[in-house]
């Protein structure tokens, strides 16, 4: 950072700080002359707006945090009483539990903003991994956070997280007595807590530094998905972005000021306004809606992996042995036969003797639920290289823009599947959770089936020469 | 780095070797250190001496009918303790084992076939099954019905529909006379 040649301020002291510390010539070299690509659209607002939302945030929870007590006896009053009786503080607090809400409609929509024009490929892997890592931090304060009112939906939602981590053989019960500090959620949980929502915010900020560091080595991915050849390729980030920024900001905002002032409660739930009370679990437990597609994804998963699928497994690959070898090593085909008939044998037995109820069970269906839904988080660190075909952005490939939209689709379907109660029909005709099964097939498939398979097979369109024709090309046809 | 004088150069083999091995070693002692002193700060945030001695609860048993159901907290866990109906205990006991997810018996869940005791926490995700009061959803198997999730649990609070992986956890408890017990 900045010991290279430096051009001279006119005003005298900010000359003064720039000669011993240049943080001025890098404002203006990352923030002010910084070239980006000329033709963003409005998605490549929300980075910049989950900035925005990060800082709120952060703001909002330090004065709140002022008058917030950690304790199970006294955190809801504490909170009712930042409610009505703290200057602003019902302000304070709407602000800060919308602000959630808002923080992750910017980043699911900065990140499927990157999926749809393929931002995660590279040379920008890292700067993708980054941001993965940020919205599980993201994640993880949230959920924190929704537990310090120490309401009904705060107790039990906090109950049903933590125990996830009970489904992990052999160390998952201590783990989740270490979480807790004790054997259920209590004053040592609620106090943790409240210390770790300080400081994950902090660590989240660390990280977004990382993000925009990354993104300022690599540039700006943009919607053709076409580097910058040249300087006709690019604009100055100032004015050009700052003031485009600004206005989507704004427009944002308003939206967030509605909720803030006009429907604070909507996005919450009125159970989390009873006091927390250990002996009855309210009827319907619901995370928080941004959670909601990941816990459908929980939800679908309701059967085991025994030893009858390893002998299925089995059976199929011994199966293909055969196949692959005489294609790939021909000389010892002998040896596959024997192998295939000892796969089917032993494969075989297996599921046999699982049918009459000898069986194994490897995954149980809760440690499946939670496998599926951290994997469908994990599934984003690997992006990049599940999808390694050679165009980034989906204007430019036909078949991966439509399953594309399906998986948003599909993402959204989850997330009603998963604020509906688990009993719940699907237009009375079968169980809802039918549904959320192959919404959660579909998604897993589009990751790991679809993205490969279209990497290799998928014809695209014919990419433009760069950025500047592209932008020419669509006035002409505008015009 | 500074570069290692040439003239040593026939000593370098052993050289080497000497250095790898102080290398190795003071990383291992560095890594055993860091545990160390790891561990206290990881350990603190374990069940401390006062949370560990809260103390057993004894219920007294004599005001429940047969047929109903009182909850009582035992270490900050609501406790099921059902006075069993003839009905229900012979549900309990003369179910094929071959249909349970988590094969038990009733006789290894009760210490009195009529005292159904039991840790009112749905081994799924630990939210609390209804059932206790008379008029609740009791599942398919008239025990208790976890809403979260949509578990079923029968009259000896063995798992028999849903995501649950085990049965309803049985505490350690004692009879102290007919009609006393002593949770934990």
């Amino acid at each position: 950072m900045g010991s290279g040649p430096r051009q001279k301020f006119d005003n005298p002291v900010v000359e003064w700080v720039d000669s011993r510390l240049p943080l001025f010539t890098l404002m203006q070299r990352e923030y002010g002359a910084f070239p980006v690509p000329k033709n963003f659209n409005y998605f490549w607002n929300f980075g910049a707006i989950a900035g925005v939302m990060l800082v709120t945030m952060i703001v909002t929870g330090i004065v709140l945090a002022m008058q917030y007590t950690a304790n199970t006896h006294m955190a809801f009053d504490s909170v009712e009483r930042i409610m009505r009786d703290v200057n602003f503080g019902w302000m304070l607090r709407y602000m800060h539990s919308n602000g959630a809400s808002f923080f992750f409609i910017a980043v699911y929509i900065h990140i499927f903003r990157g999926m749809y024009y393929g931002s995660y490929k590279g040379p920008r892997e890292l700067l993708w991994i980054l941001g993965v890592v940020i919205f599980l931090l993201m994640m993880a304060t949230a959920f924190i956070g929704y537990v310090l009112p120490w309401g009904q939906m705060s107790y039990w939602g906090a109950t049903v997280i933590t125990n996830l981590f009970s489904a992990l053989p052999l160390v998952g019960e201590p783990i989740v007595t270490w979480l807790w500090g004790g054997f259920s959620i209590d004053n040592p949980t609620l106090n943790r807590f409240f210390a770790l929502h300080y400081l994950l915010p902090f660590v989240i900020f660390a990280v977004v530094f990382l993000h925009v560091w990354a993104l300022h080595i690599c540039g700006s991915n943009n919607p053709e998905g076409v580097e910058p050849k040249g300087p006709q390729d690019t604009v100055s980030f100032h004015p050009y972005y700052t003031i485009k920024d600004s206005f989507g900001l704004l427009v944002f905002l308003v939206l967030y000021c509605l909720f803030v002032f006009f429907a604070p409660d909507s996005l919450g739930h009125p159970d989390n306004y009873i006091p927390a009370n250990p002996l009855v679990t309210p009827a319907h437990i619901v995370p928080e809606w941004y959670f909601l597609p990941f816990y459908a994804i929980l939800r679908a998963i309701t059967f085991e992996i025994t030893s009858f699928h390893l002998g299925g497994l089995i059976v199929l690959a011994g199966l293909a042995m055969p196949m692959g070898v005489k294609r790939f090593c021909p000389d010892y085909q002998m040896f596959a036969m024997v192998g295939a008939v000892l796969c089917v044998i032993v494969g075989g037995s297996m599921a046999l003797m699982a049918l009459n109820d000898t069986y194994v069970v490897f995954i149980t269906a809760k440690l499946g639920g939670v496998l599926a839904m951290f994997g469908a988080i994990a599934l984003w660190f690997v992006m990049p290289w599940l999808d390694t075909h050679p165009v980034r952005s989906a204007r430019y490939r036909p078949m991966f823009r439509a399953l594309f939209i399906l998986l948003v689709i599909d993402f959204l379907a989850l997330g009603y599947i998963g604020s509906q109660p688990a009993d719940a029909m699907f237009f009375g005709l079968f169980p809802l959770s039918l549904v959320g099964l192959a919404c959660t097939a579909y998604y897993f498939g589009f990751f790991v089936a679809i993205l490969p398979y279209l990497s290799k097979k998928e014809v695209v369109r014919t990419l433009p020469p760069s950025i500047h024709d592209a932008v020419l090309a669509r006035n002409k046809s505008h015009s | 780095m500074a570069k290692a004088p040439t003239a040593d150069t026939s000593h370098h083999g052993e050289g080497d070797s000497r250095r790898d091995f102080l290398q190795l070693t003071a990383t291992a002692f560095g890594a055993v250190g860091a545990g160390v002193v790891a561990w206290p700060f990881v350990d603190s945030m374990n069940p401390a001496k006062d949370t560990l001695a809260l103390s057993s609860t004894e219920v007294d048993l004599t005001p429940i009918a047969v047929g109903q159901a009182i909850t009582v907290m035992w270490r900050g866990k609501p406790v099921f303790i059902r006075h069993r109906t003839a009905a229900e205990i012979s549900a309990a006991e003369t179910v094929d084992l071959g249909q349970l997810i988590d094969k038990q018996t009733d006789e290894e869940r009760v210490e009195k076939p009529e005292w159904l005791v039991l840790v009112g926490i749905c081994t799924h995700l630990g939210c609390v099954p209804v059932g206790q009061k008379t008029g609740e959803a009791r599942g398919d198997f008239g025990g208790w019905f976890c809403p979260c999730h949509g578990s079923h649990y029968d009259t000896s609070g063995r798992i028999r529909k849903g995501p649950a992986p085990k049965n309803l956890n049985v505490p350690p408890y004692a009879f102290l006379t007919d009609s006393r017990i002593k949770i934990g």
